[in-house]
């Protein structure tokens, strides 16, 4: 329960425009097992809301009335359900309504209820509720960046209302203020797959490996961007293996530091994909070797020592390559 | 070298129970889900009879509405996970037969939506865990005839992410304990081919971070809860061996109250019942002695789940 009972609050049974209301008590069962402690404040207006949705009553006091109960206990289904029901009847100004919900998402932006209502609400004004809904979300994940709710009622709003044009600025915005941001590479990879404004994750590839390389440059062991790379060539792991920019990335960091686990790693998959390493390359981990099978496996079996933790993983690839040269 | 302190555990857990500040520590509202985390755990240490049957089955049955579905508590609105915790409870007791199957099933699935999705109670949150919820629950009942099951495993199909993970809704950030819910569900449903074993596998045993502990998500602390989350799914893969199991194991070993019992998230914090039950099922799929097998996928004892789909007690095949 959300206590927000105020000292000067005036009961229903005291105010006249609820004179003619029969509070309805709720009914807890003959012997309650677990007794709830619930104030007299909160007792009351529960009761009066039962009465009014008994009466099923959409009037401008039943609309005042579930505001009352929602400051009380923002959970409850109930109400919300109610609300919508009434803000309908009185066909009510809805711009007023995000200023409401608002008011009470305070704080508060783990409340399925409060997020479900304002998607009610966005989807009835439509294309007209695109910025606001944006700026709203924007907002509430630059305080909370992981915030789900939030992140999915961005993405609803972008699908079904539109509002694309900015997304890509935002996801950059976001990781330019923390490039660890999981979130914002996954909604980058969201709008790079499903935005129809820029053509398609085909279209968009060369720039986001520029954008990707230079990310794993000021944070080479940062998992999500070297994750993204892979992605951007989901399918295709021969464009993957051939990009000179994926390769160039992926090669310097490795000259840079020799125990980069996710350029190691990523090395392994472009060396099974077909990447035909340079003879400099393969001297990467200072031993020649022949072949890219056997660069492949000694990268596994130096992986198999600077992630240990992994090891096993690490051999299991290694048992997966081409059989190689024969160590003589 | 640290051991589990299982006895200590075991008067833990059988101290919330008594104590009458319970809903302190477990919420009012989600008491069922409390009580089947701890339930569970004893059942893994080999104390579920120490436990009174009788009187939580009671309990339970009074947290069932007329619809079929179970509330968190007595006078707490049905939602299908605890509808699938109150299922588990009743399967942990041998007390299956006591509910009316066919009601419960009518329940789950008229919260199925028309892409396949599931909706965790009348007001619509959809989530692939009540995905996992439904089909868990249902075939725990034998009742997945009553759902649309290609349907609802084509809908957390569509939840899998470019990293190989899965999210809440499609395109929502891939999380460990929502793979554990999507992998599962696919596994019960035998629709493990939606899952890229090898992309998935690879990107779950990255959650290993130096402490040995497990995270959710890139870039988060380890937490003993995902030893559960994230462990499962890499058994129901067959892919656990790519994590070192001893560091992990000595990450849950310290994350003990060896004076008063219980597990805490990480070492030195609180306790609870929750991570308490999710260090002992963590544990239990890592070999330790003196824990019993759990199911990765229906999060029960493997002999109770054997005992449901086998009628026999001993396990002798691997269902995944
Ligand atoms: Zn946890």
């Amino acid at each position: 329960m959300d206590r927000e009972e105020g000292e000067d609050w005036e009961p229903l049974r005291a105010r006249a425009a609820w004179a003619d209301v029969v509070p309805i008590p709720q009914d807890d069962g003959p012997r309650p097992v677990v007794p709830i402690a619930y104030t007299d404040q909160f007792r009351e207006v529960m009761d009066y809301f039962r009465a009014i949705l008994a009466k099923d009553e959409r009037s401008s006091r039943a609309l005042e009335l579930t505001a009352e109960v929602i400051a009380l206990n923002s959970a409850n289904y109930t109400v919300w359900h109610f609300r919508r029901l009434v803000l309908e009847a009185l066909r009510s100004n809805l711009e007023e309504e995000l200023d409401f919900i608002e008011s009470v998402a305070e704080n508060n932006f783990k409340n399925y209820q409060i997020w479900h209502h304002r998607r009610w609400v966005a989807q009835k004004l439509g294309v007209g509720a695109v910025s606001g809904e944006l700026e709203f979300t924007e907002i509430v994940l630059l305080d909370d960046a992981k915030n789900y709710h939030a992140w999915s009622h961005r993405q609803w709003v972008l699908q079904e209302l539109g509002g694309w044009e900015g997304e890509l600025d935002f996801c950059s915005r976001l990781l330019e203020k923390d490039v660890y941001n999981n979130s914002a590479w996954n909604q980058r990879y969201f709008v790079v797959t499903k935005s129809p404004l820029i053509g398609g994750l085909q279209a968009m590839r060369e720039h986001e490996v520029h954008y990707c390389v230079d990310a794993i440059k000021a944070a080479p062991m940062n998992e999500s961007p070297w994750r993204y790379l892979r992605g951007l060539f989901k399918g295709d792991q021969d464009a993957l293996a051939h990009n000179p920019l994926v390769v160039a990335a992926c090669i310097e960091e490795i000259r840079k530091d020799a125990s980069c686990v996710q350029a190691l790693s990523l090395l392994v998959d472009l060396l099974c994909a077909g990447f035909r390493p340079t003879p400099s390359d393969t001297e990467l981990l200072h031993q020649p070797v022949s072949s890219p099978a056997d660069l492949a496996s000694n990268v596994c079996t130096h992986l198999e020592n600077v992630d240990a933790m992994r090891a096993r993983y690490w051999a299991w690839r290694r048992s997966l390559l081409p059989s190689t040269t024969p160590v003589s | 070298m640290a051991t589990l302190h299982l006895q200590k555990h075991v008067d833990y857990i059988k101290s919330l129970d008594k104590k009458s500040d319970f809903d302190s520590l477990v919420t009012e509202h989600l008491r069922m889900s409390g009580a089947y985390w701890g339930l569970t755990a004893m059942d893994l240490m080999g104390h579920l009879a120490d436990m009174d049957a009788n009187e939580i089955v009671a309990w339970l049955l009074k947290c069932q509405h007329d619809c079929g579905g179970f509330g968190g508590n007595h006078g707490h609105d049905p939602h299908v996970i605890y509808t699938l915790n109150a299922v588990q409870i009743l399967a942990l007791f041998d007390k299956l037969n006591a509910v009316d199957a066919d009601k419960i099933a009518s329940y789950i699935a008229g919260l199925q939506n028309e892409d396949g999705s599931f909706a965790g109670d009348e007001w619509g949150e959809i989530d692939t865990r009540f995905s996992y919820c439904a089909i868990c629950c249902l075939s725990l009942l034998k009742r997945l005839d009553k759902i649309d099951l290609k349907k609802a495993t084509d809908f957390v199909a569509r939840c899998k992410n470019f990293d190989g993970g899965f999210g809440c809704t499609p395109g929502g950030e891939s999380h460990a304990g929502q793979i554990f819910c999507c992998v599962a569900a696919l596994a019960i449903a035998g629709a493990l081919h939606h899952v890229d074993k090898d992309l998935l596998g690879w990107w779950l045993c990255e959650r290993q971070v130096k402490s040995g502990g497990l995270n959710g998500r890139p870039e988060k602390l380890p937490d003993v809860c995902y030893s559960w989350w994230v462990l499962s799914s890499l058994v129901i893969m067959n892919r656990v061996h790519w994590i070192d199991k001893k560091k992990l194991e000595e990450f849950i070993l310290d994350c003990q109250d060896s004076e008063n019992g219980g597990i805490s998230d990480r070492p030195d914090d609180a306790v609870d019942v929750f991570h308490t039950f999710f260090g002992v099922a963590g544990l239990s799929l890592l070999e330790y002695p003196g824990v019993k097998a759990i199911d990765p996928a229906y999060a029960l004892p493997v002999d109770i789940v054997d005992r449901i789909f086998y009628g026999q007690e001993n396990g002798f095949t691997d269902k995944l």
